[in-house]
């Protein structure tokens, strides 16, 4: 996660607080966690989103507190003034990389062909956040074989939605997915039955999606750090060669305005993901945002201009004739009918570059202002 | 929007009407679960039991057009009970007087027999909301797409004067955009009354300004509707027809006669990325890029204006719309059609539109800027009307009730009212496209209450003839209790179920919005339709 914490402004008296070593300011109400991270301090998180309320189950956050007898996990505890921290001891290291051990020995082999060889690895198209159990089995050196054999998943590969692929054996149990449908999208379409190992990620009656409360929106796939819940239409690009790139845009359905990333190989899209700092969305979406976006590489899509023939059939043409043939038309009426003659109607759907020239090209061609936009289409 | 998207979870009081937010406007839907998580009153007015009612402290399920009724009886119960910002009134706004006078006559009790919801219930919803500290008002096309549309409108701005809720964090009127781009296109003056920026037409001064920047004489006058000029094309005043990315025939209300309109052109042009019953009835047909082809910007709901940005190349020879309309331009022998790129257009924008003229291309890289923002040094608005109106003080609009154009009678005795599914966007040109969204919608249905499918002789899952005095379509029964006895309810956007050949009874005089959300019908058992091609 890459949001940071906003600085302590003047006006607010900023109390301080020992951090490494190093004096530093804090605000009222922030966590340690969000302390060190504004000051850059690498502490690992699996169950931290910065959008959901700190939960406090994975304990790879824990920093070590001077007068606490044991570790602390710094993203449920409250930073208070003259506190002397330490994020990076031999100790603290040892016992996050035994952590991960057990997290990774969880986590069985995705399949993915992307990293192998990393315990937790899986295919970046599973979602926005799927690379972080892997990020941090590699920084760690963490093999899976020490705990291996104990699963606490199991895996929904039978619910056929085209949209959630559910593989609850890579599930490690930071509930992130259940908090952010309850917390963020308001759902309550998934929840935790059992504890322990047994524990599982499921649906209100343990069935298929469909039949809950699920609006498909995503948000749980692209919270999930290890890729247990995947984009299954992006999946459906996994193992291909070739460099992924996200392009920074906007949502093309409704006024909300929601800022999205999409995803391409080459000249192929392949995903759309949130943008986790979106003014608009803040990461959030909905099923059209999410996962309707491949009508833009769509074989039915309009490749050639069109143009009537005698026979009045609609046949492709050059885009000087099409051109020339669009223009003539509006020359002939206003010569023929007058300025009054002609009309046009901007899309709601197309930039501003498009209503702009539209507009522009009838105040200038007839001096009226004989144009309008569909206000529903 | 008065109020940006981030204030949805201030108000104490949340008063949704004419918006099924969580499928409409899903995302800003999370935001108002939230709010109400925290504590925040939530009163949902809508003929349907939408998603919503489940998150409402206090739903009134009010009949299709009778919106003007509800709210001047809660602006009755607002003056009766004191619930009146005197201080904002008094240094805000003007003609209070008369709007007081006029309400005293409109009881809850005179409202429930129009709206047919408990008078009491009205007096709680006047309450709640005339109560808050903020309240905050959201509506989408349940409050516009009726012959009484501005009347609506101006009635939420009354209830919001009154009660001292607008220019103020957590407050506001604000109304949620269906398109994407649909409040941009009118920022660029693609609208019959304005210039780009708001600029009225009929103000000589900006017809001027736009003569001397377009280099030819402008009409300082309004031009006309859409509706009117589909109407003056069949009456051949109208020659010839530009239609960028809409799909007319399918989207507009009463469709036989739309049909007939663009039949009766010497001359159709028609941009779009996707062929559709539109383009094919164009003389010409020009392919634009898609999203995610193309570089430009749009103005979300709440006026911030963002870029959008090419990711892959166009398919074919798809083009920009900028370059499709400015080759038309250059070819008409018209100056000013020079651009090399979106950015060009929209810089030019910017330097003709006061709300824009702080911002260009660069500036709004990270979409930080809600309009106006009127100079160099200015930070945007997020919240309008902070501390004055733009034309000095609001407005109170004295407004009657009137019954929509059409009402239930013996021959057609069921209101439809119509509107959009989450699942499907307009008329599926796009979202029908993509993989997997007919698992989740695959055809059309008609909502009907389990009560009248049975008084009606209807079966769920079984087909229905629907008949307006305008036309009839068959269509599959879907038995809900989310559609209220005695009103059905049927999305625009599957093209073998034309809902729009039985809309468009009547329009709003001043905006010439159709009423969709209104329809008398007749529904009846029939046989599944025999498939066709
Ligand atoms: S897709 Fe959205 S609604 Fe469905 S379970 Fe995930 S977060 Fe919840
Ligand atoms: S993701 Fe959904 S809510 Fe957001 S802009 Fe797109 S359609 Fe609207
Ligand atoms: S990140 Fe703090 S306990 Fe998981």
């Amino acid at each position: 996660m890459t949001e940071t914490a906003p600085i302590p402004t003047k006006t607010q008296r900023a109390s301080t607080l020992v951090l490494d070593g190093v004096e530093v300011p804090f605000q009222d109400g922030e966590s340690l966690y969000q302390v060190a991270q504004r000051h850059r301090s690498e502490v690992p998180t699996l169950c931290y989103d910065p959008r959901l309320d700190a939960f406090g189950a994975c304990r790879l956050c824990v920093v070590e507190v001077e007068g606490f007898r044991t570790p602390v996990a710094s993203c449920t505890t409250r930073a208070a003034a003259g506190m002397k921290v330490r994020t990076r001891t031999d100790a603290l290291e040892q016992h996050r990389k035994t952590l991960l051990e057990l997290v990774a020995s969880e986590s069985r082999d995705s399949g993915d062909a992307h990293g192998k060889g990393t315990p937790g690895h899986v295919d970046p198209l599973r979602g926005y956040a799927s690379q972080e159990l892997a990020t941090l089995t590699a920084r760690y050196a963490v093999d899976g074989t020490r705990f291996a054999g104990a699963h606490s998943g199991r895996s929904h590969r039978e619910d056929d939605n085209p949209f959630l692929l559910r593989d609850y054996d890579l599930c490690i149990s930071c509930y992130r997915c259940v908090r952010v449908c309850a917390e963020r999208e308001g759902d309550h379409a998934i929840s935790v039955a059992n504890r322990g190992f047994h524990t599982q990620i499921t649906t209100e009656f343990g069935g298929k999606l469909l039949d809950s409360s699920c609006t498909f929106c995503g948000q749980c796939v692209q919270t999930c750090p290890t890729g247990a819940l995947a984009d299954r239409k992006a999946m459906r690009n996994a193992g291909q060669p070739g460099e992924l790139t996200k392009t920074r845009t906007v949502c093309p359905y409704c006024g909300v305005g929601c800022s999205v990333d999409i995803v391409t190989r080459g000249e192929r899209i392949v995903a759309v993901q949130p943008a986790m700092d979106g003014p608009a969305n803040e990461g959030a979406l909905c099923v059209k945002g999410q996962f309707a976006w491949d009508h833009v590489q769509h074989p039915e899509r309009l490749k050639t201009p069109l143009v009537r023939d005698a026979a009045g059939r609609l046949v492709p043409a050059s885009w000087d004739e099409a051109l020339g043939r669009a223009a003539a038309g509006f020359a002939k009426a206003l010569r023929e009918h007058g300025d009054e003659s002609i009309y046009a109607i901007a899309s709601g759907r197309a930039p501003h570059e498009s209503a702009y020239t539209i507009q522009k090209l009838i105040r200038a061609a007839a001096g009226t202002n004989f144009v309008d936009n569909c206000s529903r289409a | 929007m008065s109020n940006p998207l981030r204030d949805m979870d201030k108000p104490e009081t949340i008063f949704c009407i004419g918006t099924n937010m969580t499928e409409c406007h899903p995302v800003a839907a999370t935001r108002i679960k939230r709010a109400v998580a925290k504590g925040a009153h939530l009163i949902v007015a809508d003929p349907r039991r939408i998603p919503l009612v489940e998150y409402a402290e206090l739903y009134l399920p009010i009949r299709v057009g009778s919106d003007v009724a509800l709210l001047l009886a809660m602006a009755h119960v607002i003056e009766r009970e004191g619930l009146v910002d005197e201080e904002f009134v008094a240094a805000r706004t003007q003609d209070f007087a008369a709007f007081r006078e006029h309400v005293r006559r409109f009881t809850p009790e005179w409202a429930e027999s129009i709206c047919q919801v408990p008078a009491a219930d009205i007096a709680r919803a006047a309450r709640l909301y005339g109560g808050a500290s903020r309240a905050a008002i959201y509506y989408t096309l349940g409050i516009t797409e009726h012959i009484c549309g501005v009347d609506n409108v101006q009635s939420l701005c009354n209830l919001a004067l009154m009660t001292g809720n607008l220019g103020k964090e957590g407050a506001g009127i604000n109304p949620m955009r269906g398109q994407n781009n649909i409040q941009g296109a009118g920022d660029c003056g693609a609208i019959p009354a304005n210039f780009p920026g708001f600029q009225a037409c009929d103000d000589p001064a900006n017809a001027a300004k736009f003569a001397k920047l377009y280099g030819r004489p402008i009409q300082a006058r309004k031009g006309i509707t859409k509706v009117h000029a589909l109407e003056r094309a069949t009456d051949g005043r109208i020659r010839a027809m530009l239609i960028c990315g809409e799909n007319t025939v399918v989207s507009d209300p009463d469709r036989h006669h739309c049909e007939k309109a663009l039949n009766s052109l010497d001359h159709l042009v028609v941009i779009d990325v996707f062929p559709t019953e539109t383009t094919a009835l164009a003389d010409v047909v020009l392919p634009a890029t898609a999203w995610g082809e193309t570089d430009g910007v749009y103005t979300n709901t709440e006026r911030r204006v963002q870029r959008v940005r090419a990711a892959v190349p166009p398919q074919g020879e798809a083009r920009p719309d900028w370059w499709i309309v400015s080759q038309i331009g250059r070819r008409l022998g018209l100056p000013g059609f020079e651009y090399e790129a979106a950015r060009d257009v929209f810089d030019e924008l910017c330097s003709v539109s006061p709300i824009y003229a702080g911002l260009d291309w660069d500036r709004i890289e990270d979409g930080a800027y809600q309009w106006p923002v009127p100079d160099r040094n200015h930070p945007g608005t997020p919240i309008l009307h902070v501390g004055e109106f733009k034309n000095g003080r609001g407005r109170f609009n004295v407004i009657s009730y009137r019954d929509p154009a059409e009402v239930v009678d013996a021959e057609y005795p069921v209101w439809l009212t119509t509107g959009r599914r989450l699942e499907a966007y307009h008329t599926r040109t796009m979202s029908g496209r993509a993989a997997g969204m007919d698992y989740l919608l695959n055809e059309e249905t008609v909502e009907v209450h389990p009560d009248n499918v049975r008084a009606w002789g209807l079966s769920d899952g079984g087909f229905a003839r629907v008949t307006s005095r305008r036309g009839s379509i068959v269509v599959r029964v879907e038995a809900t209790p989310q559609s209220p006895r005695g009103t059905v309810f049927c999305s625009f956007s599957f093209g073998d179920v034309p809902v729009n050949v039985l809309t468009g009874g009547g329009y709003d005089p001043v905006t010439t919005t159709a009423e969709l959300k209104v329809c008398p019908v007749r529904v009846e058992p029939c046989a599944a339709p025999v498939p066709t091609a």
